[in-house]
């Protein structure tokens, strides 16, 4: 997620996709036309303060006025407008509904991710990571099940928000590999600042092998076997997390399927591995303060090395 | 007699490379250690599962199990179970030159923070 927020070019200057592109043509733009105008008005100051009488007579006159301070803005603003909406209208208009579809949900404070087939049913469902094929358009559906939350991976697309009760449409495409940070960008409570996810996009063939593996995987049944598993069930954390194939069946937390092969912990904010998986688990309010997990501070060192065990399993 | 009472700071144990130990403080931040550990240095997370770092630099034993050398420490974080069998600490995917660079941060530490 961190990688969302800072770096060199700062990732809202460094598009990775054609849609994060016209939002950084936008924004040079806006920030030369600010320039210009910064720059007209210091110039009308110092006429005004310090230029010959002739000129400070005009610049103090109706005309001016007029000219400076109602027809050059209206003209300037009402193109600037016309112009933008233009050249963002196709991030949300027009999706037809045959590229492929990811539906994120917005929850405090995660994000659900639910890949859909083509009649819209969910086929597989992850957590605060998203998978996408290079140079393929992917319409994200995006909803909230609680607060307003805000979709945004800098790289990728502007802001869109997760708004209650609605579904917001988003296309996003990547046209190179790599992991792309993404956060809430609306203020939605407690740990507001620590709901990220990350954006990985593969290669075509890539996308292909990961799919099969994520389908196989779902195909079979879950033989995965150890002291973790009994432990995992007996303390309770099917009643929030699902994990196929198993008789953890919870949906109110991150579904857990697939959470060894995830990049992050926490929302995007841990990297994973055994070591960052027995922290969140051992103490994830002192990670994550107000999240809805509790710390399970009451398991002992074995036990969580057992369940850090098993969940690295869940490929 | 007042002299002695007020006996200046102690000299640091040991003067890490201040870039290796740079190093060390971004390795120490990737792998997520404070997860676990609270890391005089960084300011989140400060997890509570493990022992606190404060004061490393101070002190004997690494894990109460092998000398506090640079040497076992940069061990120790890559594979904790094969320094010290039984210990909770799992292995670190770090590498070897990030585990030393990680350790000299940690020596860094002054026990008075």
């Amino acid at each position: 997620m961190f990688e969302a927020l800072w770096g060199w070019p700062p990732p809202i200057l460094d598009p990775a996709g054609p849609y994060a592109e016209k939002v950084t043509v936008l924004a040079w733009v806006l920030i030369a036309l600010a320039v210009i105008v910064t720059l007209i008005v210091c110039a009308a100051l110092y006429v005004a303060i310090k230029g010959p009488a002739p000129l400070k007579r005009r610049l103090g006159g109706e005309s001016a006025i007029w000219i400076g301070g109602i027809a050059f803005p209206g003209v300037v603003l009402t193109a600037l407008l016309i112009w933008g909406l233009t050249l963002t209208a196709d991030l949300t208009s027009d999706i037809t509904g045959d590229e492929p579809r990811i539906r994120v949900t917005g929850e405090m404070w995660w994000f659900r991710v639910q890949y859909l087939d083509p009649a819209g049913r969910v086929v597989m469902e992850d957590a605060n990571e998203i998978h996408l094929p290079v140079g393929q358009p992917v319409v994200l559906e995006l909803r909230s099940a609680d607060v307003i939350h805000n979709f945004w991976v800098p790289h990728l697309s502007g802001k869109k928000d997760m708004v209650p009760g609605r579904t917001n449409l988003l296309r996003v495409q990547a046209d190179k590999s790599g992991q792309f940070g993404g956060v809430c960008a609306e203020y939605c409570g407690g740990p507001h600042a620590l709901m990220g996810f990350v954006a990985i996009a593969h290669t075509p063939a890539d996308y292909a092998r990961w799919q099969q593996g994520r389908m196989a995987r779902l195909a079979t049944a879950n033989t995965s076997a150890g002291p973790g598993r009994q432990l995992f069930m007996a303390s309770g954390c099917g009643a929030c997390h699902r994990v196929a194939g198993t008789e953890a069946n919870g949906l109110a937390g991150p579904d857990l399927t697939h959470v060894g092969t995830r990049a992050t912990l926490g929302a995007g904010i841990l990297p994973n591995h055994r070591g960052t998986l027995m922290g969140w688990i051992g103490d994830s309010q002192g990670i994550k303060p107000g999240n809805r997990m509790p710390s399970y501070d009451m398991l002992s060192a074995a036990e969580l090395t057992a369940i850090a065990r098993w969940l690295e399993q869940q490929q | 007699m007042l002299v002695t009472a007020c006996k200046p700071p102690e000299e640091p144990r040991y003067v890490p490379d201040s870039t290796l130990a740079e190093q060390g403080r971004t390795v120490i931040e990737q792998a997520g250690c404070a997860a676990c550990h609270v890391v005089p240095g960084i300011s989140w997370p400060a997890g509570r599962i493990g022992p606190s770092l404060k004061g490393f630099d101070d002190i004997g034993l690494i894990a109460g199990a092998v000398p506090n050398t640079a040497e076992n420490l940069a061990a120790f974080l890559r594979n904790a179970p094969a320094v010290k069998p039984g210990s909770t600490m799992p292995p670190i995917p770090i590498s070897e030159e990030q585990a030393r660079a990680a350790a000299a941060y940690l020596y860094g530490i002054d026990g008075d923070v």
